[in-house]
């Protein structure tokens, strides 16, 4: 989870992102820092999220992002 | 058949009675009639295309979706004596066997709307090389027409059989239910292009008979022909004077012309959106919305978010996040790191997905190099201003403009003219042409002629700039009530009822006074109907 | 359960209630928006009483309070500027109306003697056969002209729809706002001024002009494709004559004298061979110059296409007596039409004198040199 949050720190320094809920509704990430976002994590935590789970459900927060990754881990 | 015919208004009046009359479980099978007999009076030759594409989707996307669940059916089966690895092995093998359908799916799909739609610019393009290289031979055209709708009701289709294959919806099991899906004649025309997951909630179940949802209906099919026929109509008289002859209307009127096309794009296009979505709420059906205040946007890229809101989101969802995504180009993506370094091969593969999206883009709005150089001309805007952001944070530390309201209007104002030049690729039919026009903006010194009443030798008078202004006025001030409070109707419908019936009562005489159509008027088809 | 039942009852008071309280004022709502809409379109229509006052002759007739008349002319502007009703009553008691109007087609002319017919069936029918060399409207403007004074009937909606052209809807005929909206930055005081009145402009349907433009050179014809009448023309000519023979009304064909547009020989003798066939007496009075006293130099206003007012008197001198031949009523003793006809004579004899004002010249009436 800390990883996780250093990547999207690094993103966009001036959001909290343990508390931010709606980072897709609330236009916070757009498409670009998505795929930016899935490069890192790829790299990171090496699952690939491909274009099915690219949902605003799995990334307006950093927990859920987090749970997908993991989702992902274990298959 | 135009939204603003007589035939339209009557077409939808009498399907509406007929829905609410009839059993309510009827309804949907009405509206595939209704669709359908829509589609015939177009053009009786366009129906075997939408029912093709209707076929070809309905079928691979029962397979793919069957496969589906015989995958899920066996993994439950054997879950205890596979292994994590024999799982992903199972899986990866299954997967290949759906993508067969979906492919072949998707390549007669597309290849029915590049027949359509591109052959003769491909072979136009054939024919300028063979030229070029001197040859005398030259191919000669297709006459086909293409099918009103396809580029859009393709889409729609396709959409439907990428969120079945993804596992995201089920598949409808009902051929005639999925037909209604891809034919819903509201939008059958220029969209919006609805996903199936939303527009499938409300369209088949039953509607009672509704005043609110009628009544706001109503009001937002009038809105939408206030501004198809009182601005649209009105100015385009103007913009087709100008851009018929670009070496006449040069410099100052080219500056105009591109300003009066941006006006009537928006009034065209929203508005026929707004007659669209406005039939569907009066039938009790919710389509997603197409625009959210677009000219209020601060940059190119909140633009592209708010305007033509369901097309971009197909090409993001269904190119632009599958490319990025992909393992190719995350190979790629750890290989441009490594070699060119963090911040450069970080941007590459976005830069290369988005180039691919914008070039489909442009494709898919006409086949022309104008559109497509339109795309790529969006897409360098972007990627430069994306690449600079940096530079812009820096300088807003430094000065702090940034969020204030005088900035956010230049801002607005900025994005707007960046709109309005882009648009010249629209509205002129080669690249020569909008080139030639743009560029005199700022050469061709005319504007004393402009001054001298240049503009009202145009083909429109003086009480048509009148009501021009009255009406972009009221559309501006609309405008601005949603970005303050929402919907205005909610705020009309608080009001008491005199005042209530009043404005609606003066919206439909402005409209019939006002609205431009009828004898001597050559009423233009919608512009979003070609593409 | 009583109290249930009592509820319910109230529950549905309630609603009716409720009902009530949106009908009512949705009703109210809509009779003002097609009120304000009824006085716009009244408003927005031109007025025809200023200039082209052909426009207002078709709802004209309606102002008639006896329509009993003998005798109707059908046609275009060769009928209503070329046939002085006054003159045929003063010489012969004939009770006639023009029922003309701008270019009229056919099947219009088919239309308006069915709609005079829903009043009194006359005794005798003229129909100028000019307009059977158009198969299709060639306007739109002159179908608004023809039609759109014509009171709500069966006749009108089969006007309607015989005449539109292609870029014409039935609903703006329905609705003529739908027409007439963008009139609104042409408005003048006489748009205002005749909302809900109109002013007589024709003397029973008779356009009188007495000032004078002699023909000189007559442009020839050009030479035509095809030369036969169109099935649609010929279809109506026929309802014409089939409609006049059931009614028991006499039916004259005439061609007037009019020196431009050619009249070719062609046309004669389908015309000819048409009236012998079915046995209707045909005059064509581009023949019987000699008899008539027409001359060229005098009696037209515009160089040979229509008559003035001493053309037409000629002209209603000449055709009198062979509307007597057939059979038609002297009904000069008639005390109440001798009033009508008193204020009629009036109104033309004032309209001469205002005419001799205004273009500077003395009518003098041919009348009294023919016998």
């Amino acid at each position: 989870m800390d990883e996780l949050l250093e990547i999207l720190q690094n993103l966009h320094p001036d959001v909290d992102f343990e508390n931010e809920t709606e980072l897709i509704e609330g236009g916070i990430l757009d498409s670009f820092d998505i795929v930016t976002l899935i490069s890192e994590i790829s790299e990171t935590f090496d699952v690939t999220i491909s274009a099915e789970y690219i949902v605003p459900e799995n990334f307006n927060s950093a927990q859920a992002l987090y749970e997908l990754i993991q989702k992902l881990e274990e298959e | 058949m135009l939204f603003t015919s007589y035939g339209f208004i009557a077409f939808v009046a009498v399907l509406t009675l007929l829905y609410y009359l009839g059993p309510a479980n009827f309804q949907w099978i009405l509206l595939l009639v209704g669709s359908y007999i829509f589609y015939l009076i177009a053009g009786p030759e366009y129906i075997p295309y939408l029912l093709a594409v209707t076929l070809i989707v309905y079928f691979a996307a029962r397979i793919i979706d069957r496969k589906l669940s015989d995958q899920d059916a066996y993994l439950k089966e054997h879950k205890k004596e596979l292994t994590k690895e024999a799982k992903k092995e199972y899986k990866a093998a299954q997967k290949k066997k759906r993508m067969v359908f979906q492919i072949i799916a998707v390549v007669l799909c597309v290849a029915i709307l590049a027949l359509v739609k591109y052959a003769n610019f491909f072979l136009a393009n054939i024919n300028a090389v063979l030229s070029a290289s001197g040859q005398a031979k030259q191919l000669s055209f297709l006459t086909i027409a293409m099918p009103l709708g396809i580029s859009f009701y393709t889409l729609q289709a396709l959409s439907y059989l990428f969120d079945v294959s993804r596992g995201t919806i089920k598949a409808e099991k009902n051929v005639f239910k999925f037909a209604l899906f891809v034919s819903f004649f509201p939008q059958l025309v220029q969209g919006p292009i609805s996903r199936f997951k939303d527009l499938s909630k409300t369209l088949y179940e039953p509607h009672p008979f509704n005043r609110q949802a009628v009544a706001f209906g109503l009001q937002r099919i009038l809105w939408g022909f206030f501004k198809k026929l009182v601005i649209a109509d009105r100015i385009a008289p103007a913009v087709q004077t100008i851009f018929a002859d670009v070496s006449t209307y040069s410099g100052g009127y080219a500056f105009f012309g591109m300003l009066f096309y941006t006006i009537q794009l928006y009034a065209d296009f929203t508005g026929g959106i707004d007659i669209t979505i406005g039939i569907a709420q009066m039938l009790g059906i919710e389509v997603a919305e197409n625009f959210n205040l677009p000219y209020f946007s601060t940059s190119l890229k909140e633009y592209w978010r708010r305007w033509h809101i369901t097309m971009c989101s197909w090409f993001r969802d269904y190119i632009f996040y599958p490319l990025s995504s992909s393992k190719g180009m995350q190979k790629f993506s750890k290989f441009t790191r490594n070699h060119l370094g963090q911040k450069v091969g970080r941007r590459l593969p976005v830069n290369i997905s988005s180039f691919v999206v914008w070039f489909v883009t442009g494709m898919w709005h006409g086949a022309s190099w104008n559109f497509i150089v339109w795309g790529l001309a969006n897409f360098v805007i972007l990627m430069v201003s994306e690449e600079f952001e940096p530079l812009y944070e820096k300088f807003h530390n430094r000065f702090g403009f940034a969020g204030k309201l005088p900035y956010r209007i230049f801002q607005i104002l900025r994005t707007f003219v960046l709109i309005c030049a882009l648009n010249m690729f629209d509205v002129c039919k080669t690249i020569g042409e909008t080139v030639k026009a743009f560029l005199s903006i700022f050469t061709s010194a005319n504007w004393g002629e402009i001054g001298k009443g240049g503009l009202l030798g145009l083909g429109i008078g003086v009480s048509d700039y009148i009501v021009l202004i009255i009406g972009i006025l009221i559309v501006f001030a609309v405008s601005l009530y949603k970005n303050k409070n929402g919907d205005i109707r909610e705020g009309i419908t608080g009001l008491a009822k005199p005042g209530k019936y009043a404005i609606w009562i003066v919206l439909i005489i402005v409209v019939i006074i006002f609205g431009t159509y009828g004898i001597g008027y050559d009423s233009s088809q919608f512009i979003y109907n070609q593409f | 359960m009583d109290h249930s039942y009592e509820r319910t009852k109230k529950n549905k008071n309630k609603r009716q209630k409720r009902r009530k309280s949106v009908v009512l004022p949705v009703i109210i709502a809509l009779v003002i928006l097609f009120g304000v809409l009824f006085l716009l379109q009244r408003l927005l229509m031109p007025k025809y009483v200023d200039d082209v006052v052909e426009g207002n002759f078709v709802a004209e007739y309606y102002r008639e309070k006896d329509k009993n008349f003998d005798v109707i002319f059908i046609g275009d502007c060769e009928v209503y500027e070329n046939f002085s009703p006054v003159v045929l009553w003063q010489e012969h008691g004939i009770n006639s109306y023009i029922r003309g109007s701008a270019e009229q087609y056919i099947w219009q002319s088919y239309y308006l003697l069915e709609d005079a017919l829903r009043y009194h069936i006359p005794e005798a029918v003229v129909f100028n056969i000019q307009s059977l060399q158009f198969n299709e409207s060639q306007s739109e403007a002159y179908n608004r002209m023809s039609i759109e004074g014509m009171r709500w009937s069966p006749s009108k909606l089969g006007a309607i729809s015989a005449s539109m052209t292609e870029e014409e809807h039935a609903i703006e005929y329905y609705f003529p706002i739908l027409r007439y909206h963008s009139r609104w930055n042409e408005l003048t005081k006489t748009d205002f001024e005749y909302m809900f009145k109109t002013k007589k402009v024709s003397h029973n349907g008779y356009f009188m002009r007495i000032d004078c433009r002699p023909a000189e050179d007559v442009p020839p014809g050009r030479p035509l494709a095809d030369y036969t009448f169109g099935d649609k023309a010929m279809f109506y000519l026929d309802k014409i004559r089939t409609l006049c023979e059931e009614n028991g009304i006499k039916l004259l064909f005439i061609k007037a004298p009019s020196l431009y547009p050619e009249w070719y020989p062609e046309y004669e003798e389908q015309v000819e061979a048409y009236a012998a066939k079915y046995n209707v007496p045909y005059i064509n009075f581009l023949e019987i110059q000699d008899q008539t006293g027409v001359d060229y130099t005098t009696d037209t206003y515009d160089g040979g296409l229509h008559m003035n007012l001493s053309g037409a008197e000629k002209l209603s001198h000449y055709i009198g007596p062979v509307l007597m031949n057939m059979g038609v009523t002297d009904r000069s003793g008639d005390p109440k039409l001798q009033k009508i006809w008193e204020e009629n004579i009036a109104d033309y004899e004032n309209e001469i004198h205002e005419q001799e004002a205004k273009y500077g010249i003395t009518y003098v009436s041919p009348l009294e040199n023919l016998q």
